[in-house]
């Protein structure tokens, strides 16, 4: 396999600007690692690493110069692909009526970089309710096309990690241009000096020939064992676990469970879970005009099952209790997405963990389920 | 094709039905998305007013009569009184059709029993309609419409009017009569046993609250009405009406598309599950 050296990194990012990619990815900003605009290597989190646990997040300095020696942090690539706050179209009063005006949507030209396996998951599950339904949506599919995707495979789990339960990581396997993984031997392993330097495989041709323009070396066998165990070793330090075993029946025998009312008292139903889900795709939509009346726009925004508005018809909200709608989330997850798009809603990256204020986990969820079903 | 972008349509003529109670007939403007407009009795539109929202409403005119759509709108709030206080003239912006729809041929040669309770119920007057204007096509014509008291009777004059058609029977009860109250009494599924349903060749559809489409189906499975031939309209929030927004999930089901149309059968394990 093709390896390239730290500085190399560098020319990798240039052959991309150079075909017209607007590069995003891992940046350290206000305390977290979040996805956004990065010019050189040197807007990657050099030297940074977080700590995570069930509603607790921080970045920390690591011993060495890593890149990419952390885990997810709070955003995710939806961001991108489904805006958070978007505008749907514009209309005009005109003659008897009005005109609509559809938004103009140009192919950003994305390149993804540092995207780990389960996000590559999550983004393929996205595809299938924007793209693969009746009639595709109107954004994402542009914001998708051309989308060049540097994956990266895990260095180390995070402690709300679940991905090799949900059978999504931490090895990418597929929806990636190039794979890295991110190789550091102190000196005493390697011959002379430290060494720092990434195996890449290559996953389409758009990949390969990006690669191309980038000076780059064949791995040694050794040195494509040592990236072997970079991923084997993280998939040994998954910070959670999550027994999937017919998991669609068992949250569907178990509708009613006292579990559903005790993470109740605990659920503040603040939405942070679906906010930070990589996948969860709800939205709304609002309807504006301007002063004169003349101009109306309408937009589309992420929105979150956990709210009272989400399930309202006239006379009252479906799921008004914290219960119903705890169990709508996970049920969603876990268990109807499987029958909706045929695979689950869920990639075990932990976010949902992590950003709950109240650090409910939905693993522990489900072990309480499965252990205390009648 | 930009799935939320709606067709403008004019209102072409504005009836009263009851109190607050409208139907607005509307006419797509634009004469190429006209004529390639094609519905069934059971789907519904996406109806936008100018700046202020947009809401699902079902369409009420039979399919066979082309270059307009009915909708029986009942003002329950903003959105819903924007559209009864629109003026023939006005635009809506429409999208769709979307949906499910009746089993209007696999119930050629049945009984079509219809059960309906509530404020009205919008969906099943396309069956009505539909069977009315087709009636060598089905057997016997079986309204069943319940509602709390004789106020909450919004259709009164439909209701004697199919009465008047051949072969329909038409079954009104409240809860609380008061003493003009000259039909039934007693919640919708007492009716079924005094009245009769050939449960071998009826083809049953209903809509209204799912408290008494509940009741209902259980009453008729007792009856022997097989599962797959119960066919019930269900209500969700909508937002989008293209399977994106997510509000309108029922279990497993998107109400927007796999619904609003659902075949008992098909949501046996899910129906009547409590803030489901
Ligand atoms: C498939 C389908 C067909 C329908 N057909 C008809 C019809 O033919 N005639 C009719 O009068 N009504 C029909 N409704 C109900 C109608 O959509 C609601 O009455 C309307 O959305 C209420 O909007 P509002 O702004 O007036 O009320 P508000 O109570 O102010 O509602 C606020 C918002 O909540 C949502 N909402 C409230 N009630 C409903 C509801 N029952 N269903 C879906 N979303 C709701 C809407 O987004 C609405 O804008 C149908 C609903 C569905 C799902
Ligand atoms: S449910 Fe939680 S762990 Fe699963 S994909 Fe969403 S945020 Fe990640
Ligand atoms: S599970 Fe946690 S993050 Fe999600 S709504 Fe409840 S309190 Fe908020
Ligand atoms: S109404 Fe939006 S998903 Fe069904």
């Amino acid at each position: 396999m093709p390896i390239l050296d730290r500085n190399s990194l560098d020319l990798l990012f240039d052959a991309l600007k150079r075909r017209g990619f607007n590069l995003v990815g891992p940046t350290l900003h206000d305390g977290a690692i979040v996805y956004d605009a990065l010019a050189s290597t040197a807007d990657l989190p050099v030297g940074w690493t977080d700590e995570q646990e069930g509603g607790r997040y921080r970045v920390k300095k690591r011993a060495d110069e890593a890149l990419f020696g952390y885990a997810v942090g709070p955003r995710s690539w939806k961001k991108f692909l489904f805006q958070p706050v978007q505008r749907l179209w514009q209309a005009r009063r005109e003659g008897e009526g009005f005109r609509i005006i559809p938004e103009e949507e140009k192919p950003p030209k994305w390149a993804f970089i540092g995207v780990r396996s389960c996000e590559l998951h999550a983004i393929a599950i996205q595809d299938k309710v924007f793209i693969s339904g009746p009639a595709p949506d109107s954004s994402y599919p542009t914001q998708r096309k051309d989308l060049f995707i540097i994956a990266v495979n895990c260095g180390q789990a995070g402690g709300t990690c679940f991905c090799v339960s949900m059978n999504t990581g931490p090895k990418a396997t597929a929806g990636y241009d190039l794979v890295l993984t991110e190789v550091l031997e102190p000196a005493r392993l390697a011959i002379g000096a430290d060494r720092h330097y990434f195996v890449v495989e290559v996953g389409t041709d758009r990949g390969a020939e990006v690669l191309r323009d980038v000076p780059h070396t064949e791995a040694t066998e050794q040195e494509n064992a040592a990236a072997e165990r970079v991923v084997e070793k993280t998939a040994s330090q998954m910070g959670r676990t999550l027994d999937t075993t017919d998991i669609k029946n068992l949250l569907y025998r178990n509708f009613e469970h006292p579990r559903w009312d005790e993470v109740a008292t605990r659920c503040l139903t603040c939405a942070n879970c679906t906010m930070v889900c990589p996948t969860c795709f709800c939205s709304t939509v609002e309807d504006v005009t301007d002063l004169t009346g003349e101009h109306a726009e309408r937009w589309r925004k992420w929105d979150s099952c956990f709210t009272m508005d989400f399930s309202y018809i006239h006379g009252g909200t479906v799921r008004s209790s914290v219960k119903s709608r705890y169990r709508q989330w996970m049920t969603h997850k876990l268990a109807t997405w499987i029958d909706q798009f045929g695979t689950s809603g869920c990639v075990g990256c932990g976010r949902c963990i992590t950003w709950c204020p109240v650090g409910i986990d939905i693993t522990e969820e489900v072990r309480a389920i499965r252990e205390t079903e009648k | 094709m930009n799935p939320w972008i709606p067709y403008p349509a004019e209102v072409i003529e504005k009836r009263r039905e009851a109190l607050r109670v409208h139907t607005l007939r509307l006419r797509i403007r634009d004469e190429a998305i006209r004529r390639a407009y094609r519905f069934r009795p059971g789907q519904f539109n996406m109806i936008y007013v100018f700046g202020t929202g947009e809401v699902p409403i079902s369409i009420v005119s039979d399919p066979d009569e082309s270059g307009f759509l009915d909708h029986t709108i009942r003002v329950v709030g903003k959105m819903t009184a924007a559209l009864v206080g629109l003026k023939e003239g006005d635009t809506v912006g429409l999208r769709g059709p979307y949906g499910s729809w009746w089993p209007l041929e696999e119930a050629r040669g049945m009984d079509v029993v219809i059960v309906t309770g509530g404020l009205g119920c919008a969906p099943v007057v396309s069956v009505i309609n539909y069977v009315a204007h087709r009636r060598d096509r089905y057997g016997r014509l079986k309204i069943f419409h319940g509602v709390k008291t004789p106020k909450d009777l919004l259709y009164r004059a439909r209701f004697r009017a199919w009465q008047k058609h051949p072969d329909t029977e038409v079954y009104l009860t409240v809860d609380h009569p008061d003493r003009e109250w000259k039909y039934k009494v007693g919640v919708v599924t007492n009716l079924f046993r005094q009245v009769r349903i050939d449960a071998r060749k009826s083809a049953v559809m209903m809509c209204g609250p799912e408290g008494m489409m509940k009741s209902a189906v259980r009453d008729l499975r007792a009856q022997g009405v097989p599962a797959d031939r119960i066919y019930l309209s269900l209500e969700r929030n909508m937002k989008c009406a293209i399977g994106f927004c997510g509000h309108c999930q029922y279990g497993p089901r998107f109400i927007c598309k796999d619904g609003p149309v659902l075949r008992f059968d098909q949501i046996q394990e899910w129906f009547g599950k409590d803030e489901l």
